[in-house]
């Protein structure tokens, strides 16, 4: 069936996909306004906010709010942090995570197997203030559980909170925490689908249950590995702020090994009231997202073109 | 798990079994205890005095068993209890709407018959890759709709999400093509057909995806951060994230209003064990809840992961 082009064509769609248009309604008019109209506002990058002005009155300053962000060493620090911790969350969260799908699998257990497993879920309920509270609770100075052991061992007591050398530890040790048993999921479904004749046929070639993980488990998994390794690599320069703002908060002294892209980028809007130069810092990440995310997608495409996303 | 039980019972329980089995029990047991310690140490917290974890410091286990933190936060329960409605109302009326929306949504782009779906989708997906970021929408929400201290503006960024979207979408288009299609040569309309053919069966998806929206209100501290300053209007999360970080305020709080306020002297009331008891009261019920929905939280990792 031909359909007819142009205007009247399009209107006659129109009319035939009345019912369909109205339900997309309120989720495209939602999109518009706050996901592409705030698009619109990165041109406050270039801009010296006032609140007067607003968005569009206010005066064009170059690349003032860029060269501002970049001499003073910020955009260095801040991307280097948020490269960095992404890359230890990614790395050790997914070997966490694969071994305690690996690991469940072959206990025979059920109990012991559904109650790990909860307990693993729980961190991924809470929220991260109540997180703060658990790290405020366990690396406190005068009453923390850490610098308990300490003393009653004899030792002097760790100042954590004034200590940033000890934060990349901690931070990468809540985040698996609090992702391992959502994380894990994944992979125990990708275990759960393997062919059971694959064990069968290692078990007759004489494979011990060692090899049965590393030679029939492992490479089963590897592509479920590669499709969230990848995708988690397209997050590479956000910065999670809801950890970091509720583990180190407003905290100056540890912000050399703390800070992240988006710590500084809410510091200026919030305690500088730098609009401007939160836009851009914002504006940086933005770009850098869209790129990794646009080359990420490519690569999981090359590799499985059901999962690249366009 | 029928499926593992055969491949794993074939194994002969050679020395290498054994060895697999200290190593899965032992590396299984100790993540675990490590997922939990930290809530129990905060449970311990909150029922020790405050004398003794000034003198020793937390611990597992409750030092000096003690009911004064609690009864600190309930000498001034309504603070606690207004942020809890909020939160409530707040996450209630969210979850109606965003599932509302998002089913709507994910119904017409699974439609096969809509030509015009694949563009629509872009629409959506394109929102995941590039954004304005946060200084636009901090004023798109203070400056333009001028919702500073409204609820709105707890509610609004929340209620709809492309992920939640594709998990909706890839689970509808699970649903067999005939079945809506002899729904409508039966003369069923667009919006019958959805509420009356295909919400039925989606029970699970619409659980699942209920279940992340009302997590995330639920947990919501940062919308509050940025929009909201008034603090009677203060949800859970955020309320606790105060009090927590500002204790001497919350404890100047409660000795002013106590309800059978003799002569309190906030210098006379707990702080440490205060801080532990209030993120019991905040944390206690969804971590009752925790049974019931975990499993509709796999089941929507899981749909998530395949793209729709």
């Amino acid at each position: 069936m031909k359909e007819k082009s142009g205007v009247k064509g399009f209107l006659k769609k129109l009319h035939k996909y009345r019912i369909y248009l109205l339900m997309l309604a309120p989720a495209v008019i939602y999109t518009l306004v706050f996901a592409y109209y705030p698009m619109t506002g990165i041109v406050m990058a270039f801009k010296k906010y006032n609140y007067s002005g607003g968005i569009w009155g206010s005066p064009w300053n170059g690349l003032e709010n860029f060269k501002f962000f970049f001499k003073s060493g910020q955009a260095g620090l801040v991307t280097r942090n948020t490269v960095l911790y992404n890359i230890a969350f990614i790395l050790v969260g997914t070997f966490t995570q694969v071994a305690v799908a690996v690991f469940l699998t072959e206990i025979h257990g059920k109990k012991f197997r559904k109650i790990s497993q909860s307990m693993m879920f729980l961190p991924y309920f809470i929220s991260w203030v109540i997180v703060g509270v658990m790290a405020f609770n366990i690396f406190s100075s005068d009453y923390g559980f850490i610098n308990r052991i300490i003393t009653s061992l004899g030792g002097e007591k760790v100042a954590f909170y004034t200590t940033p050398q000890a934060w990349p530890f901690i931070l990468l040790f809540f985040n698996i925490w609090k992702g391992v048993g959502y994380g894990s999921v994944m992979y125990l479904a990708a275990i759960m689908g393997i062919d059971t004749s694959v064990y069968e046929a290692a078990s007759i070639d004489g494979a011990n249950v060692f090899q049965r993980i590393f030679k029939v488990t492992i490479p089963m998994i590897m592509p479920t590995m590669i499709i969230l390794l990848l995708m988690s690599v397209g997050g590479i320069f956000k910065g999670n702020f809801d950890m970091f703002y509720n583990l180190v908060g407003s905290n100056g002294l540890l912000y050399n090994y703390t800070d992240v892209i988006d710590t500084l980028a809410m510091r200026a809007l919030i305690s500088s009231n730098d609009f401007g130069m939160s836009a851009a810092i914002g504006l940086f990440q933005s770009v850098l997202c869209f790129a990794t995310v646009t080359i990420v997608n490519k690569l999981v495409g090359l590799y499985d073109r059901d999962y690249a996303l366009f | 798990m029928a499926k593992e039980a055969t491949h794993l019972g074939k194994v002969k329980r050679g020395k290498d079994v054994v060895a697999l089995n200290i190593i899965a029990y032992g590396f299984s047991g100790l993540i675990a205890l490590l997922c939990l310690i930290p809530f129990l140490m905060i449970l311990a917290g909150s029922f020790s005095s405050e004398s003794a974890i000034t003198a020793n410091g937390f611990s597992l286990l409750p030092q000096d068993l003690s009911l004064e933190a609690y009864k600190t936060v309930f000498k001034e329960p309504i603070v606690v209890l207004r942020a809890y409605a909020t939160t409530i109302v707040l996450t209630a009326v969210g979850t109606a709407i965003g599932l509302l929306i998002q089913t709507m949504t994910a119904y017409v782009l699974s439609r096969k018959d809509f030509e015009w779906r694949n563009k629509f989708s872009f629409f959506f997906y394109f929102t995941t890759l590039f954004s304005g970021g946060l200084v636009p929408t901090f004023i798109l929400y203070t400056q333009t709709l001028k919702l500073q201290d409204n609820y709105l503006a707890l509610l609004l960024p929340l209620v709809f999400s492309v992920y939640n979207l594709l998990v909706m979408k890839s689970y509808i288009s699970s649903i067999p093509d005939s079945l809506v299609e002899s729904a409508r040569i039966d003369g069923c309309g667009e919006v019958r057909t959805l509420f009356q053919i295909v919400l039925p069966l989606i029970q699970p998806a619409l659980a699942t995806v209920g279940l992340f929206i009302a997590l995330a209100y639920w947990n919501d501290w940062y919308n509050a951060m940025l929009y909201i300053k008034a603090e009677e209007k203060y949800p859970l999360q955020y309320f606790l994230y105060q009090q927590v970080n500002n204790i001497e305020s919350y404890k100047k709080l409660i000795s002013n209003n106590a309800v059978n306020s003799a002569v309190v002297s906030s210098m006379s009331l707990p702080t440490q064990t205060l801080k532990m008891a209030l993120t019991i009261v905040v944390t206690g019920p969804i971590i009752l809840a925790f049974p019931m929905v975990q499993k509709y939280f796999v089941q929507g990792i899981t749909i998530g992961a395949v793209k729709g």
